[in-house]
């Protein structure tokens, strides 16, 4: 095991060994069959180097991604646990990071997360007794220290590779690189970013980035993802908190004949991939296909991102896995 | 709220004014620690409630740091966010959980650069919130150094070394 790094994960040795990494969002099911997981995760695998499970997003209850990254390591698969702030207090946040990398977690994404008004419960108490900078700090504080928040110790830390989120896209358009800054300073070691429609605009918030030499201290991944119409797109960028879409996207759906519009949308996705690409102080894209799962694997090999890396193996877990002493589980 | 928004627009006023209540209070300490902080704590409550909530807003979060960013009270955010904006703020920059509300942290952003004393403190991490000082008075806190304590684990100081700015 090399000690340079900080996790046992793939998607860290993907990233350091200076390839184009790709990650994925798995759209978590509203059910209790884990087999609903494993297909949704199928499709991913193969494609990709890390499989995100979402908290909750949207502010909309599906199964818990604690629960989604247990059952996808299980299988050999290497997810990405991802954290929010709003149904959590410190407490828990950090008791199920401790559950997380027991059952083989190497990256954590630690998120504010959307409002509890975006979703089908507005009703629920909000709890953000962390933001997501002190989430990340907490959880370096875990790794780095052993030890909780409180100072108690640890017997075995978690090994993490600790990431944060970043949108380059909506107002305060200054302050964000520094935003980010502030969050690689509490701890990100790799970025996934907002969707990424208005290439344009991300080049001048990557000026910025290298700038401030943050390129040289954290991973950053794209976020991209198709459209299937220019009603897709009015809505996300309506309905959807922090999805900046611009005019010339939509228009370009709309003029598309009705059959050739999923195609068109997977083509600009592709385009958007190709673009950023060549961009300095960019390590890899994160693809998030809302309900259309199935195009992930086309987008991923028409962006020329195919075959993925074998390195770390395959599976997440890179040390042998500690057995059962009775039941050899 | 009026009158409150009106002073708003002068950060660096505001922030004089703060510079120069810290140092009263720094010279009052002795007298204060004689009364008893717990004593003056409650007189001080309902007039601190007050006069701020009437300029900023304020949550009486117990661990005022106003200053730290930009003269706006971070708790008015619906996620009390104490690092900086999040992901959902909108193309107007209004909030996104209260449309007609402009994000806290927008605000705080443009009023931090006409803060010459305490702008830059913007940059710096803020530690997790003590919940238990909640409804206390702030200055009284700022005294005792509980504002400032905080979990064992957290670093003492935390100021990001920026290669530019």
């Amino acid at each position: 095991m090399n000690s340079e790094y900080k996790s046992d994960g793939r998607l860290e040795r993907v990233l350091r060994s200076g390839r184009f990494a790709v990650t994925a969002e798995l759209n978590p099911p509203d059910s209790a069959d884990p087999d609903e997981v494993y297909q949704a995760a199928l499709v991913l695998s193969e494609v990709c180097d890390g499989i995100n499970a979402t908290d909750g997003s949207g502010a909309h209850c599906h199964m818990s991604s604690v629960a989604i990254c247990a059952l996808l390591t299980r299988a050999g698969y290497a997810p990405i646990f991802q954290v929010s702030c709003r149904d959590r207090n410190r407490i828990a946040i950090q008791g199920d990071v401790l559950g997380a990398a027991a059952m083989g977690v190497s990256n954590v994404l630690c998120l504010t997360g959307d409002d509890v008004t975006a979703g089908d419960q507005p009703q629920a108490k909000r709890v953000f007794d962390f933001d997501s900078i002190q989430l990340l700090r907490t959880i370096k504080i875990m790794r780095d220290e052993g030890k909780f928040l409180s100072g108690r110790k640890l017997t075995t830390p978690p090994r993490l590779f600790l990431g944060a989120a970043s949108n380059p896209f909506v107002p305060p358009f200054d302050w964000r690189p520094y935003r980010l800054a502030k969050k690689i300073e509490a701890g990100a070691d790799f970025i996934q970013s907002q969707y990424c429609f208005d290439v344009p605009r991300f080049r001048q918030f990557m000026q910025k980035v290298r700038d401030l030499g943050l390129h040289e201290k954290a991973f950053f991944l794209v976020g991209v993802g198709p459209l299937r119409s220019e009603k897709t797109a009015e809505f996300m960028r309506t309905k959807v908190p922090g999805v900046h879409i611009p005019d010339a996207i939509v228009e370009r759906l709309r003029k598309t004949p009705k059959e050739k519009k999923v195609e068109e949308g997977k083509r600009i996705c592709v385009e958007i991939i190709q673009q950023v690409r060549e961009i300095e102080g960019v390590s890899g894209v994160h693809v998030m296909a809302y309900r259309q799962e199935e195009l992930v694997a086309e987008i991923i090999s028409e962006a020329g991102l195919l075959p993925r890396p074998r390195i770390g193996g395959p599976v997440n877990n890179a040390r042998p896995r500690r057995t059962h002493p009775v039941n050899g589980v | 709220m009026k009158f409150g928004q009106q002073l708003q627009r002068y950060p660096h006023f505001l922030e004089r004014t703060y510079q120069l209540t810290y140092h009263l209070f720094k010279k009052l300490d002795p007298l204060i620690a004689r009364i008893g902080y717990d004593r003056v704590d409650g007189w001080l409550r309902g007039p601190e409630d007050f006069a701020k909530r009437v300029v900023f807003d304020c949550h009486m979060c117990g661990q005022c740091i106003l200053h730290s960013t930009g003269m706006t009270c971070s708790m008015s955010c619906p996620k009390n966010l104490r690092n900086g904006p999040c992901g959902g703020v909108r193309a107007n920059g209004h909030c996104e959980v209260k449309p007609e509300m402009p994000c806290v942290w927008v605000q705080a952003y443009n009023r931090s650069l006409d803060m010459t004393v305490y702008g830059d403190e913007l940059l710096n991490i803020q530690p997790p919130v003590n919940r238990q000082l909640e409804g206390s008075s702030a200055w009284i806190n700022m005294l005792t150094g509980q504002d400032k304590a905080v979990p064992k684990a957290w670093p003492q100081m935390d100021i990001i070394p920026l290669a530019e700015k």
